[in-house]
């Protein structure tokens, strides 16, 4: 993991098209502004991984599937 | 050509059956191929089938059958990343985590699988209403109660 220490009003180049950067810090909150291309998606790390998370789990369920198909007939 | 399949045996597909997803989906970033397939005969429940990985299958359901109010925009950008011209053109899926019973069974309301018809260009979009969590009942009294 790159690590930079930045101030507030200063910012961070990735790559040619996305800017972060530090709007403002209070107590232990920092606003961050991103500027990026529509096509790269931003999220909250925390909700991506959730996503992650379900898709992982949903794709392990090992319920017998004829046992499924018959309860969900009831 | 063929392919095997967690559920469904081994099976015979066209080119023109498969959905393409072109950045894979969250958790499965390299799985780009998928076909639908029926899970159910009273038409609720399919199958979303890995076409390279056998084993890799979510049972997904259209989710305006157990929320008819679940509603989200799709934006403009990922209407272009997928080619829509029109919406009759597209199709919502979600994923169901499946649970032991049955009846305990959760629906994934915030990550819609979004597809087009018309180019089979598919994409998993994570929305940001917050009304909409990923691990929402399958089955409950009432079908407005759309809180995570």
């Amino acid at each position: 993991m790159l690590i930079l220490a930045r101030r507030k009003g200063e910012a961070i180049q990735i790559g040619n098209e996305i800017e972060i950067k530090i709007l403002s810090i209070q107590g232990d909150q920092v606003k961050i502004g991103i500027e990026a291309p529509k096509t790269v998606e931003v999220y909250r790390k925390e909700i991506y991984e959730q996503i992650q998370e379900e898709n992982k789990q949903a794709a392990t369920s090992s319920m017998n599937v004829l046992d499924f198909i018959k309860k969900s007939q009831k | 050509m063929n392919i095997q399949t967690k559920y469904h045996g081994e099976l015979t597909i066209e080119e023109t059956d498969i959905i393409q997803f072109e950045n894979g989906i969250p958790g499965f970033l390299n799985e780009q191929e998928f076909i639908i397939l029926p899970l159910t005969e009273d038409g609720i429940y399919f199958v979303m089938q890995s076409v390279r990985t056998p084993q890799l299958a979510f049972v997904i359901t259209n989710p305006f059958i157990f929320y008819k109010d679940y509603d989200f925009t799709v934006e403009d950008v990922i209407v272009k990343q997928l080619g829509i011209e029109s919406i009759t053109d597209v199709k919502v899926f979600n994923i169901l985590t499946l649970q032991e019973p049955f009846e305990e069974s959760t629906v994934n309301l915030q990550a819609p699988i979004i597809i087009n018809t018309k180019n089979n260009q598919a994409k998993q979009v994570i929305l940001n209403n917050e009304s909409y969590k990923t691990k929402h009942p399958l089955f409950i009294e009432s079908p407005d109660s759309i809180k995570g």
